[in-house]
């Protein structure tokens, strides 16, 4: 079979805060990648990553052959070809990084998926927070927004404390206020922070005991470019942690590999079914 | 000569309807002319009992779930959280308040007020359901205390504890009639009763067969879909004759439809158990959302534990009527109430492997503790124990603010993806 060089794959991570894009090639070198802010218009978001990466890849559009969305958004990746869960992307992609991975960690904006995983990147189990917000990534916007502090700058000062103060809650919102009670009682900054790192460290935790911790622990998503996190989690969880410069594309990579087998195997059939969002399946009853 | 195919399916789905619209119509008339009404619960009704007196039966959680599903249940439940109830509350007692607080004003009819409230311990918050009866009305509330079972091994039937725990419940029974007597002033017929115990036993053989024909490959109907029908049907209609040729036609169809090949859900898939119940204010969109990728739910726990009081292989013993319904209640009580509640994995792996299931699906009800307790340590037996993936689900029975569409489809999604290859690597 005979492939032209430059027949290319996308994946695109429509998140609740981040959109992500990533541009692959037939021998699984990515060329191109791409982050924007995913604000209120999900399409457009999607649209935008997906041209900032291919003009990353100095590619065109009509080279890429097959697209994937994944995310909350992925079905609004409507140029794109078929969806898939982030959970399997994360899964595919985090194997791809490390192949010696058997269990993820990925804490996004509204979700902290631990997710067990087989050689081959497949979903063996998964546990997710339920709705509530609570040990995600909001949970550190709202400590930037109550610290006034840039979300880049939390974890490298978390690192800092010395005598870290408990964060009690489990509500995202009312976080805030027990990190402004805190700071009334004069403790430092860092110690707040680092209590707000230990917080959702001991419920990402929770989840991966769920599903069971074994080695190799891989940590994606866009909090894993927290050094304090990743420093809590290896530390709770007893085991190594990967984390790589391309963990917070996992979602898109993943999407691009389910894009590359439908290329590689000539279909074009979506990988399950379920219905767009708010669509009827007017099926069965 | 067999019943035409074509009166045979569909059949059910006509006469279910009408069977709950009967019921409507009798509740809405009690509700004006004051005959004696009785508001019972879904586990341990009693309705056998109650029915021999002529009492009209309310099931308030019947009515609430259909509040929600006829997408109305946000209303009725700020209604009772203006009134002062607190978000965390069972949604169907919220639901149930907001209904009483309407005088009874339900989307399918009027809801009488009660004569009576007969309920048992078998969940807390029935109890505490019924005293807002009694505070709002000042109606009689006979609780049943019915004593529980906590070892995984099942009970023994012919034991002196069974014994002393069935003579113990038929004293609180005798003590309800004399109640029952005293409100309706009827004189208990034994022979009346013990008829309703043979229609209920009738209806109880045929409901185990209508549960059976799903084991057939595409199943013939969908546990959440027409399940809930049927449940509903088993509550209203235990121990009369309308129940049992209700089911007798169930199963007709059912039979029928296995013949002909036709499935629940076209294009079978994937084969599941729901532990828990679905979310009613979400009903169809929960079923959509398991069926468009082939999905099917051939058996539920909700079935067996709220399927009107249905114990898997009892029949009442009809020469002693009384002392057989009070070793019934007793058997519920051990077998579907408490201990199938913390060792739920044995109900499962059998159903696994005569339903042939693919897997699980755990609901858990944010507005209800007792029935979520535990769902996370079963799946996870299920998982390492026999293999059998789980999903974990979380809403509510009836609170449509519970329901977040984009998370449940995520969770539900990304289960088939690895259904799918769970499956494929299993073959």
């Amino acid at each position: 079979m005979v492939i032209a060089t430059r027949t290319l794959v996308a994946g695109v991570d429509v998140g609740s805060t981040q959109t992500k894009a990533v541009i692959m090639n037939l021998n699984r070198v990515i060329l191109g990648r791409a982050l924007v802010d995913t604000g209120a218009r999900l399409n457009e978001a999607a649209r935008a990553a997906f041209e900032a990466a291919l003009q990353d890849a100095g590619a065109g559009e009509d080279e890429v052959a097959y697209t994937v969305g994944t995310g909350y958004g992925r079905f609004k990746v409507e140029f794109g070809n078929t969806q898939v869960t982030e959970i399997s992307c994360h899964a595919r992609g985090a194997v791809f990084l490390f192949p010696g991975t058997r269990t993820v960690l990925d804490i996004g904006g509204q979700d902290t998926k631990a997710i067990r995983v087989g050689s081959n990147g497949e979903v063996l189990d998964f546990c997710m927070n339920d709705k509530c917000s609570a040990g995600t990534g909001r949970f550190l916007g709202a400590a930037s927004a109550a610290l006034e502090l840039p979300l880049g700058e939390l974890g490298p000062l978390a690192l800092t404390a010395r005598n870290p103060v408990t964060i009690t809650t489990t509500c995202t919102v009312f976080a805030e206020s027990e990190i402004l009670g805190w700071l009334a009682r004069g403790r430092k900054v860092e110690d707040i922070l680092m209590g707000v790192h230990a917080a959702i460290a001991a419920r990402s935790l929770s989840l991966l005991r769920r599903v069971g911790i074994e080695p190799e622990l891989t940590f994606t998503g866009g909090v894993s470019r927290n050094m304090a996190m990743v420093h809590l989690i290896r530390e709770l969880s007893g085991v190594p942690v990967n984390v790589s410069e391309e963990s917070h594309y996992c979602g898109a990579i993943g999407a691009a590999l389910f894009a590359l087998d439908h290329v590689l195997v000539g279909e074009r059939v979506p990988v399950g079914a379920g219905t767009g969002e708010g669509e009827d399946a007017g099926r069965g009853h | 000569m067999g019943t035409p195919t074509e009166e045979i399916l569909g059949a059910t789905r006509r006469e279910g309807k009408r069977l709950m619209d009967l019921w409507w119509q009798e509740m809405t008339e009690a509700a004006q002319t004051g005959r004696p009404t009785a508001y019972v619960f879904a586990m341990g009704s009693m309705a056998e009992l109650l029915r021999t007196f002529g009492f009209v039966l309310n099931f308030p959680e019947i009515t609430s779930l259909q509040i929600a599903v006829r997408g109305q249940s946000q209303a009725y439940i700020q209604a009772a959280e203006d009134y002062g109830f607190s978000p965390d509350v069972c949604g169907y007692v919220k639901a149930d308040v907001g209904l009483q607080l309407r005088q009874g004003e339900h989307p399918y009819g009027k809801v009488p007020r009660p004569s009576l409230v007969v309920t048992s311990n078998v969940c807390n918050t029935y109890i505490k359901w019924s005293e807002i009866w009694e505070h709002l009305y000042g109606c009689p509330v006979f609780v049943v205390d019915l004593p529980g079972w906590r070892g995984r091994d099942s009970a023994d039937l012919d034991g002196e504890t069974f014994r002393n725990d069935a003579r113990y419940v038929l004293g609180q029974l005798q003590e309800l009639i004399g109640l029952c007597e005293r409100i309706t002033g009827k004189r208990f017929d034994l022979d009346r009763f013990r008829e309703h115990l043979a229609e209920a036993n009738r209806m109880a053989e045929l409901y185990q067969a209508v549960c059976e024909t799903n084991r057939h490959v595409p199943a013939p109907f969908n546990a959440v879909v027409e399940g809930v029908t049927y449940q509903g049907i088993a509550h209203l209609y235990r121990g009369s004759p309308e129940g049992s040729r209700y089911f007798q036609q169930v199963l007709q169809e059912m039979q029928e439809r296995i013949r002909l090949g036709m499935a629940a859900v076209p294009d079978e898939r994937f084969r599941l158990v729901l532990v828990g119940t679905t979310c009613y204010s979400h009903f169809r969109r929960f079923v959509e959302l398991f069926a468009s990728w082939g999905g099917v739910f051939v058996h539920s726990t909700y079935m067996i534990f709220a399927g009107g009081g249905f114990v898997p292989g009892f029949a009442y013993d009809l020469s002693r009527p009384l002392e057989s319904f009070a070793e019934r209640m007793v058997t519920a009580a051990y077998w579907g109430y408490t201990g199938s509640m913390f060792y739920q994995q044995d109900w499962l792996d059998e159903v696994v492997q005569r339903w042939h299931v693919d897997g699980i699906c755990f609901h858990g009800v944010k507005s209800c503790r007792t029935v979520s307790t535990g769902l996370p340590d079963v799946r996870e037996w299920m998982r390492v124990q026999r293999n059998v993936p789980g999903l974990f689900i979380q809403s509510d029975l009836v609170d449509p603010r519970l329901w977040s569409d984009a998370q449940v489809k995520n969770r539900v999604d990304a289960f088939f993806e690895a259904l799918a290859a769970h499956k494929a690597a299993r073959r």
